[in-house]
């Protein structure tokens, strides 16, 4: 402990020089206008930013990249909030209340409670990675491909079972998701599915195209046109803040998004994305009155934000203490310090502790400079609003596209864009959840490889996942949440097949046949 | 007949969904039950998805009648995804700059009638500012058009 303290003194006296300084508050600064931008998320910024690193050292170089990480998640919550754009797969749950606050005036204190809430998250869960980041490590090594199958599959019905409407249609979006994720080149024959001639469908249906069309283009097609559109005024500044109520009720969502976004984040995987949507799922299953949610409860946004945040720094975890990347923005990271000459891995703490502690306290640095830049922009975000909607909607419909085409230079994720926004409308009109069809794309080609590979270990005996505790105890939890979830239809199949013997008619009167 | 409610009609068209992609998967090898191939997983998921489907038609017996949702604003959506595919067909024949500036004065001035000197003014200061923070300062591709427009 006094080591480690001593440690983390060291890496703030490198944190707080001022040429370490000034590349947080740029990378933060120039994550968050990058974010900001409807669809062009963190990756994006990360990777166009990456060649200005070759001239900087690595810890320079990591606080950088690190700051545009951090600012572009904040980012792309304010679009989520203030457009129903979801800068990415992270931000999606952070749309649906965000946006319905914004609707009734109070997009101030939705973008603040994001600000204040990934702060806290990402402080603490900082404060975790000092602490714990070899043991965890360690842990998740044990995660291997059945682990990783079964957490994905209960990640699924945990999102089915706790959404708000029926188990059978969450299901249903959650399987047109994984549908989607099944089109492209499979990892381990080669084959090209679903591809009907189109090239450029070999990488599969991209996530962003298909997110920034399910819930920007589809909000924009059910919003055109209407002249009784909210006008907002000039906000007053105390109405930029939560008031007491909004600040009590987001505590506990804070705190839990932390403590979730965190464990999830150090598994290798898409952890900030399923994160999110199960602190999403969390907060409305523990909620007194869930029937906010999806109208504008503020702990939608609060637990969400949070648990991405602490994500993003618990994938932090396996990335230097095991130079295993989980996702594409550490992997771009890990391709920085390599390119430094840097190889992270268990021996990074030993070799490069003047890296490994640096970049610990510049996460810190960091969390405070985006407090401190994105505070005071909440007034100007929130007037970005007062634009009339004739002017607004035909220029965030153009950011999406540059957003939407720059990921690949291809204007199929165009034609995906436009296709989503039109399926997004219709299903949003047939009252169904939007949020599953994404969790679905993003986790089915790890779905997919992981189950294969399991098999392929265990010479196809479906009895691995029934053999390792952690797989088996998985998928008992996903079985259990199936069965309760589904308990209406499975009843209903079964009055269907036994007729008359399970329930008496209730006061002489008969049931019609269905 | 009792009318259509929106869950039946949606399990309709989930479980057609389902059997076009059972269907289409059937190109695909599907690989052994030890050994799944690159087909195994997509007839999975279009079986689950009919399972579902027909879930939510039996479910769908009360509820909303499809007949009762609203599409009100389903001209400003035909216009919308109109200029979404000129986007998609013209970025790169006729570059970035002439698109997009075409696309905002088509929204801005006829679907929005906001009159035509306005929508001039927008859709020229919108399509040239953009390009300029995106291809310079961000160094963010966007497709040139002829004679470099």
């Amino acid at each position: 402990m006094v080591e480690t303290l001593q440690n983390l003194m060291f890496g703030f006296g490198l944190a707080l020089s001022p040429s370490v300084l000034m590349y947080a508050f740029v990378g933060c600064l120039v994550g968050t206008l990058v974010g900001v931008l409807p669809g062009v998320g963190p990756l994006a910024g990360i990777s166009l930013l990456l060649p200005v690193t070759f001239g900087l050292d690595p810890t320079s170089a990591i606080v950088l990249l690190g700051g545009i990480y951090y600012g572009a998640m904040y980012g792309g919550s304010t679009t989520s909030i203030l457009m129903r754009i979801p800068g990415e797969a992270a931000s999606v749950m952070t749309c649906i209340d965000g946006y319905e606050m914004t609707l009734k005036g109070r997009a101030g204190p939705a973008l603040a409670i994001a600000a204040v809430g990934s702060f806290v998250a990402g402080t603490l869960s900082i404060v975790a990675l000092m602490f714990l980041a070899p043991p965890l490590a360690e842990f998740a090594l044990r995660f291997g491909p059945p682990e990783m199958f079964a957490l994905l599959v209960l990640g699924l019905l945990v999102l089915a079972y706790m959404s708000s409407g029926s188990m059978a249609k969450s299901l249903t979006m959650a399987a047109l998701g994984l549908l989607l994720g099944m089109v492209g080149i499979d990892t381990m024959s080669a084959f090209f599915r679903f591809h009907y001639g189109v090239v450029e469908l070999g990488d599969g249906i991209g996530v962003v195209p298909v997110a920034v069309g399910l819930f920007g283009i589809s909000e924009i097609l059910l919003s055109a046109g209407q002249d009784n559109k909210a006008v907002i005024r000039t906000p007053r500044l105390r109405e930029l803040l939560p008031n007491r109520t909004e600040w009590r009720q987001s505590a506990a969502p804070i705190g839990r998004g932390t403590v979730l976004g965190f464990l999830i984040g150090i598994i290798p995987g898409p952890g900030h994305v399923i994160s999110s949507f199960v602190s999403y799922s969390v907060e409305r299953r523990l909620s007194k009155h869930p029937e906010r949610f999806g109208h504008g409860a503020i702990e939608g946004v609060a637990g969400p934000e949070s648990a991405n945040n602490s994500a993003t720094t618990g994938a932090f975890v396996p990335m230097l203490a095991l130079g295993l990347p989980s996702g594409a923005v550490p992997a771009i990271m890990l391709a920085a310090l390599m390119i430094h000459g840097i190889a992270p891995g268990p021996m990074l703490i030993h070799e490069h502790p003047e890296l490994f502690w640096g970049v610990i306290a510049s996460m810190y640095v960091g969390n405070v400079v985006l407090l401190i830049l994105n505070l005071p922009f909440v007034g100007l975000f929130v007037n970005v609003l007062r634009i009339p909607y004739g002017y607004l909607y035909p220029a965030i419909l153009v950011f999406a596209t540059i957003g939407v085409y720059s990921v690949n230079n291809s204007v199929v994720d165009v034609w995906i864009m436009a296709g989503a926004g039109l399926a997004g409308y219709v299903l949003r009109k047939l009252n169904f959840d939007l949020a599953p069809i994404i969790l679905g794309l993003v986790l089915a080609p790890m779905l997919e490889l992981s189950f294969r590979q399991s098999l392929a270990m265990s010479a196809g005996d479906y009895t691995i996942f029934a053999t390792r505790p952690i797989t088996a105890v998985m998928l008992l939890v996903a079985l259990t949440l199936l069965l309760v979830g589904m308990r209406p239809n499975l009843t209903r199949m079964l009055k269907w097949w036994v007729p008359g013997r399970l329930e008496p008619a209730a006061s002489g009167e008969r049931k019609k046949n269905p | 007949m009792r009318a259509l409610t929106v869950d039946r009609a949606a399990g309709i068209l989930f479980a057609a969904f389902s059997v076009l992609v059972f269907w289409e998967s059937r190109k695909i090898p599907f690989g052994t039950m030890a050994e799944p191939g690159p087909g195994a997983l997509p007839v999975l998921l279009s079986l689950i998805l009919l399972a579902c489907s027909v879930a939510v038609f039996r479910g769908g017996r009360v509820g909303e009648r499809l007949a009762d949702v609203r599409w009100t604003e389903w001209r400003h959506a035909v216009a919308i995804l109109g200029t979404c595919s000129f986007m998609a067909l013209a970025l790169e024949r006729l570059g970035y700059r002439l698109t997009i500036l075409i696309a905002l004065l088509v929204l801005v001035s006829i679907v929005e009638r906001k009159g035509w000197l306005a929508g001039v003014v927008f859709a020229t200061s919108f399509s040239l500012g953009t390009h300029y923070l995106f291809n310079t300062v961000l160094r963010v591709h966007l497709p040139q058009g002829p004679f470099g427009i």
